[in-house]
C-alpha cells in the first residue's frame, strides 16, 4: 500500500523575474509504514515540496502538473475545506525550529487541546490524551507540563512536545522537516530514536526532510535526492547509498564531512553553483556542474531503472 | 496585578479608581441627597458638614451629584472603551490577515476618521442626532477604534508570517480559528494597557462635550456639565468649578498611574535590573 504517491509535479512561483520552475517532474512514493527521507542542499525545492503535499503554497506560487496522491484522493485537486481536514487529522508535521513552531503566549495544554478541537471530546479527555502524549515522548511529569509555556522548556524537550502535538492525532504520514537541525548531536540521536518508535508504534508513514546524510541513512527506509527542484535520484537507502548512479549523489555522498577519512584543511565541495531556476537549462540541471558530462547531456534526462526500485535521471546510469 | 500593588504609583493609581469606582457604585448609601432636586433655599452654599461640596445655582447638593456624575463617566467610559476594543480587534485582524486591497481599503477609513478633530465629529454628530450620551459615546468609539485596530493590524502582519502560524496553519486550523487561538493572545495585551491610559481620555470627552452642552442633558448630573454650571459664577462661588473639576482630575491620574505602572511592569524593553 502507498499512502503518498507523487506524480510528476511541478511548481512555479511568478516572480517579477519571471517563472520560477521550484519543483520539475518529481515522483517518488512513500508506501505504508516506511520512512522515506528527502535529502538535497538548502534551495533545492524541499520546503516547496512539503508546502505543496499540504496545499500552502505561496499566494504566487502554483501546481502546474501532476498529481500528489494521498489515500486515494489527489491532493492537488482537493477543495481547501477538505484539505484543511486532512491536515493535523491525517497529516501532519514537525517544524526545524520548535521555539518557533509553538505559540509563546498559549500554555503546551492549550495548545494541544487545540489540535484536538474536531475529535468531539471533552475538555478532560483531551487534556487526559495530551498528558498520555506527552508521556509518550517522554515528558517528565506531563502533567504539570501541560500548564507550562514553550519558553520554559529547553529545546529537545520543545521539539518532543512538538512532535507529541503532531502524532496526537495519529496521522496516517507525519511530515518532518528537518526536526533535529536545530538540536545538538546528542539531542538529535535521542530525537531519531523517539521518531522511530513513535513510527512503530503508531505505524505511520514518515517524509523525513534532511540535509544530514547520517541522519538519513540511519533513520530512512529509503532515500530521494533532490538537487535544484528535481528528484535525481531514489531508492532504499541501502541503493543510493552504497551504490549511487547519479553524478550528484556520488559527489554529494563524497562531500559528507562524517565521510572524510583523514584529517583535511579543506572539506571537499562540489565546484559550481546551483543553476537559477528562472533559467533552466535544457538538458540535465546538474550538467553544468558535473564532471562526467557527455554530449547526450543537452536533452532532458530520462528516468532510468538501475534495480528494482532505484531510480537515477542520468543518461550514464543506464550504462552501468 | 500583586507587582502593580508594589509600585508605589500604581498603588496610589488603584487608590484612586477604587475611590472613584466605590464613589459612583455606593452614590446612594453615601449622601441622602437627591442629584436634581432642586431647592433654591440652598444655592450657593460653601461646603459644609451638610453639603461636603457645597451646593450650586439651583441648590443642588454638589457632592451627589459628584457621586452620581461618576456613574455616568465611569460607565461610559468602559463601555466605550470596551466597544471600541472589541471593533478595533476585529478590524486590526482582518486588516491585517486580510488580503491586501482590503488592508488598503481599511487603512484609507481608518485615517480619514482619524484626521477629524474629535471636536468637530463630535458637533457633526450631535447636530446629525441631537445631544445625548449615545453621541459621546459613538464618538468615543470612532475616534479609539482606528488607533485600536492599526496596532492590531501591524501586530498580526508581524505574526502573520511567523512559523507557528504556519504549524498551526498545517495542523489544520482554519484562518478563523488562527487569528482567535494564535494570532489574538499575542497582540491583545499591549493593547488592554493602551486602552486602560485611554479611559481618561474618554472621560475627558464626555465631560468636555456636557460641558459644551453635546453630552448629557440636563438635569442629569455630568462632571462636565458641574464644570459648565461653576464656570458662570466661579468669581463668586469657586467650589462648584472644583467639585466638577476634581473628580475629572482625580479619575484622570488614577488611570494614568495605573496604565503606565502596567505599561511598564508588562513591557520587557522597559523592564528593570532586578
Amino acid at each position: 500500500m502507498t499512502v503518498l504517491a507523487i506524480k510528476g509535479l511541478n511548481v512555479t512561483f511568478s516572480t517579477e523575474g519571471g517563472q520560477l520552475h521550484a519543483l520539475k517532474n518529481v515522483s517518488f512514493e512513500v508506501p505504508e509504514r516506511r520512512i522515506v527521507g528527502v535529502v538535497g542542499e538548502s534551495g533545492c525545492g524541499k520546503s516547496t515540496l512539503i508546502n505543496a503535499i499540504l496545499g500552502l503554497l505561496a499566494d504566487n506560487g502554483s501546481v502546474d502538473a501532476g498529481s500528489i496522491t494521498f489515500e486515494g484522493e489527489d491532493l492537488t485537486r482537493l477543495g481547501a475545506a477538505r484539505m484543511q481536514e486532512l491536515r493535523g487529522q491525517r497529516i501532519s508535521t514537525v517544524f526545524q525550529d520548535p521555539m518557533g513552531a509553538l505559540n509563546p503566549v498559549l500554555s503546551v495544554g492549550r495548545q494541544m487541546r487545540n489540535i484536538q478541537y474536531r475529535s468531539g471530546r471533552s475538555r478532560n479527555e483531551k487534556d487526559a490524551r495530551s498528558e498520555a502524549m506527552l508521556r509518550q515522548v517522554r515528558i517528565p511529569d506531563a502533567q504539570s507540563a501541560l500548564a507550562q509555556y514553550p519558553h520554559e522548556f529547553s529545546g529537545g524537550m520543545q521539539q518532543r512536545v512538538a512532535i507529541a502535538m503532531a502524532l496526537m492525532m495519529r496521522p496516517a504520514l507525519l511530515i518532518a522537516d528537518e526536526p533535529t537541525t536545530a538540536l545538538d548531536a546528542t539531542l538529535e540521536v535521542a530525537t531519531i530514536e523517539l521518531l522511530q518508535e513513535l513510527q512503530q508504534d503508531i505505524a505511520c508513514s514518515v517524509l523525513f526532510i534532511s540535509h544530514h546524510l547520517g541522519v538519513i541513512a540511519e533513520l530512512c527506509d529509503d532515500v530521494v535526492v533532490m538537487y535544484a527542484g528535481e528528484v535525481v535520484e531514489r531508492g532504499t537507502t541501502r541503493q543510493v547509498f552504497h551504490a549511487p548512479c547519479h553524478p550528484y549523489t556520488r559527489r554529494l555522498l563524497e562531500c559528507d564531512p562524517a565521510r572524510q577519512s583523514g584529517r583535511t584543511r579543506h572539506l571537499p565541495t562540489i565546484p559550481g553553483e546551483v543553476p537559477d531556476l528562472r533559467h533552466r537549462p535544457p538538458g540535465c540541471v546538474f550538467a553544468t556542474r558535473c564532471d562526467q558530462r557527455v554530449d547526450a547531456c543537452d536533452k532532458t534526462p530520462p528516468d532510468v531503472a538501475v534495480a528494482a526500485g532505484h531510480v537515477a535521471r542520468c543518461v550514464l546510469a543506464a550504462a552501468r | 496585578m500583586m507587582r502593580v500593588l508594589k509600585e508605589p504609583l500604581g498603588a496610589f493609581g488603584i487608590a484612586l479608581v477604587l475611590l472613584m469606582v466605590g464613589g459612583a457604585v455606593f452614590a446612594d448609601l453615601l449622601t441622602s441627597f437627591e442629584p436634581s432636586r432642586i431647592s433654591p433655599r440652598d444655592r450657593f452654599q460653601p461646603p459644609s458638614l451638610d453639603h461636603l461640596l457645597g451646593t450650586d445655582h439651583l441648590g443642588r447638593d454638589l457632592f451627589s451629584r459628584v457621586l452620581h456624575g461618576g456613574r455616568i463617566a465611569l460607565s461610559v467610559a468602559l463601555f466605550a472603551t470596551a466597544t471600541s476594543l472589541a471593533i478595533g480587534v476585529v478590524l486590526g485582524l482582518v486588516a491585517g490577515y486580510g488580503p491586501r486591497w482590503l488592508d488598503a481599503v481599511m487603512l484609507l477609513l481608518f485615517d480619514s476618521i482619524k484626521s477629524f478633530p474629535t471636536v468637530m465629529l463630535a458637533l457633526a454628530l450631535v447636530t446629525l442626532f441631537g445631544p445625548s450620551l449615545t453621541a459621546v459615546v459613538v464618538v468615543v468609539i470612532l475616534v479609539n477604534v482606528p488607533g485600536y485596530a492599526r496596532i492590531i493590524r501591524t501586530q498580526t502582519l508581524a505574526l502573520k508570517g511567523s512559523e507557528f502560524v504556519t504549524a498551526a496553519q498545517s495542523m489544520g486550523a482554519g484562518t478563523v480559528r488562527i487569528l482567535r487561538h494564535h494570532i489574538m493572545p499575542n497582540v491583545i495585551s499591549p493593547l488592554l494597557i493602551l486602552a486602560s491610559m485611554d479611559i481618561p481620555v474618554v472621560i475627558a470627552i464626555e465631560a468636555g462635550m456636557s460641558f459644551l452642552g453635546l453630552g448629557v442633558r440636563p438635569p442629569t448630573p455630568s462632571w462636565g456639565s458641574i464644570l459648565n454650571d461653576g464656570f458662570t459664577a466661579i468669581r463668586d462661588t469657586p467650589w462648584i468649578a472644583v467639585a466638577g473639576g476634581l473628580p475629572i482630575i482625580l479619575t484622570t491620574l488614577g488611570f494614568t498611574f495605573l496604565g503606565e505602572t502596567m505599561r511598564d511592569l508588562f513591557d520587557p524593553r522597559l523592564k528593570r535590573r532586578e
